[in-house]
């Protein structure tokens, strides 16, 4: 159970060295996504300016204020609240996201499925988990909202954040077809007969 | 008591922030409760960063969640209380878009079909206002429940027939349990509407899923079945954000309504260990916050 922090970009060989339960922190550069970014991205043929590759991504649409453009807020949004969304929604976006953008990490939380899973191992990626719900915690970990994309679909823009000592986030899938959550979810099925016999069931 | 509509719209403002900031006692002691009680590693640390970013978000007077939910009002109306109804609703859907623009807060609702936010966390039918009525005197209670989407995308409901019996129910709630895992954010508290037509039984199990930590369902047969379920999910080993651990719920809240005799409905609607709610009494002396 290594602990690893990451300056933003990150090579393959970097990714491929994760297991599950290291923790890592990142520091630098860090995109927010989610549904109405993915879907327009890799249904609806739009493209993006932002060079992506090596970086992770995290599932977020934040709270954010409009204030003058500054050097502390290039973009004219401060962020209010940055929080994390649930993962599985946006599954079958992340091999295209690895493939087309070259993202290496995945931030996000409840976890993603077995397609993700292969194209962690194809690819040399890996899932890490945020905890969910935990939104105050982790805007203390956002130092600005640097640059702004596809802003017509906000809140759901891709996002372009700086960050300082943003984690620790848990390892919980990586490029070696571990995945912490397919264990808990195999075991936690195995428990079941013995759940519903507690309750009496027949 | 005659209830001013302007008043109404300030406090349905403030209670929307208010739910987003300040989590209501009873589920901080829920948080304890599991924290004493925990035996996996993970989840211990996950419950102590959850309640680490309790304490940051009253800190820095930020939002718990990023999440703000499907805005949704409970008013209770008490007797003797003289308010125009309709007035009301414009009322709190108006403070609703002010608390929105004025924070700011994401607006998370958007058009089902269109998918355009109106960056109000309005739209056609949302918020959602529900109207009750009390016996107490010159009282009208404004709940507002700001619902995350990790919890309520996992609902469901199932039109049981009565040869499955109370089984049913109970097998019903455990494998939601399961297929939910770690995306609704546990701990959550289970809420399980038994009985009804659909609708209501869907709605039984809204109002189970966000009723404060500690109280029971008021029909006995529901208390004893909330109870045990309450034991019986948390052998699973689901745990806090699915990561494993025996939290995997605050409780199980069950909620009856009698049903038809060939009908044995079961829903379930869970809420996230973000289980934010904020209320006001308005009362002749004034208005005063809880939850």
């Amino acid at each position: 159970m290594a602990h690893h922090a990451f300056r933003m970009p990150v090579t393959e060989a970097q990714a491929r060295e994760l297991r599950v339960n290291d923790t890592v922190t990142l520091e630098g550069t860090l995109f927010g996504i989610r549904d109405a970014t993915l879907i327009a991205m890799f249904a609806k043929g739009r493209t993006t300016r932002f060079d992506m590759k090596g970086h992770a991504v995290i599932h977020t649409a934040p709270n954010v204020r409009k204030v003058p453009a500054s050097p502390a807020h290039p973009t004219g949004y401060e962020p209010v609240c940055v929080g994390t969304t649930t993962s599985a929604r946006m599954e079958r976006f992340t091999a295209p996201l690895m493939e087309r953008e070259g993202v290496r990490l995945v931030i996000g939380k409840g976890g993603l499925a077995a397609g993700s899973a292969q194209a962690f191992n194809r690819l040399g990626g890996a899932y890490l988990a945020i905890i969910g719900g935990t939104a105050a915690l982790e805007t203390t970990w956002i130092e600005a909202i640097e640059d702004v994309d596809l802003d017509d679909l906000n809140p759901e823009s891709l996002w372009q954040f700086r960050v300082r000592g943003f984690g620790p986030l848990l390892v919980a899938m990586d490029s070696h077809g571990a995945s912490l959550y397919e264990e808990v979810d195999r075991k936690a099925r195995a428990r079941r007969e013995n759940t519903l016999a507690r309750l009496g069931v027949k | 008591m005659k209830v001013d509509t302007k008043q109404v719209e300030e406090v349905a403002r403030e209670l929307y922030v208010r739910a987003l900031k300040i989590l209501p006692p009873d589920i901080k002691e829920g948080f304890a409760r599991l924290a004493a009680t925990e035996t996996d590693a993970t989840a211990k640390s996950v419950l102590g960063t959850m309640v680490a970013n309790i304490r940051v978000a009253e800190e820095t007077e930020n939002l718990l969640c990023q999440d703000t939910g499907i805005p949704i009002y409970n008013v209770t109306i008490g007797r003797g209380v003289e308010v125009d109804g309709a007035a009301l609703q414009r009322a709190i859907r108006r403070g609703c878009e002010r608390a929105t623009r004025e924070h700011p807060l994401r607006s998370s609702v958007v058009h089902p079909i269109t998918r355009r936010n109106e960056h109000t966390s309005c739209g056609p039918g949302v918020p959602p206002i529900h109207f009750e009525f009390s016996d107490e005197p010159d009282r009208l209670v404004i709940q507002m429940i700001p619902k995350g989407s990790g919890s309520e995308n996992n609902s469901w409901l199932r039109m049981a027939i009565p040869a499955e019996g109370v089984d049913a129910i109970k097998t019903f709630v455990v494998d939601c349990v399961l297929d939910a895992g770690g995306k609704t954010c546990p701990p959550t508290i289970v809420g399980v509407g038994v009985g009804g037509t659909s609708d209501l039984c869907v709605s039984l199990a809204k109002r189970a899923a966000t009723r404060a930590l500690g109280t029971s369902c008021p029909d006995p047969e529901g208390a004893a079945l909330e109870r045990s379920l309450t034991e019986a999910v948390n052998t699973l080993g689901v745990g806090p954000q699915g990561l494993g651990g025996d939290s995997t719920a605050f409780a199980v809240h069950v909620e009856v309504a009698a049903t038809h005799i060939t009908m044995n409905p079961v829903a379930v609607n869970m809420q996230c260990h973000s289980a934010r709610r904020a209320s006001a009494a308005l009362t002749p002396s004034g208005v005063e916050y809880g939850f």
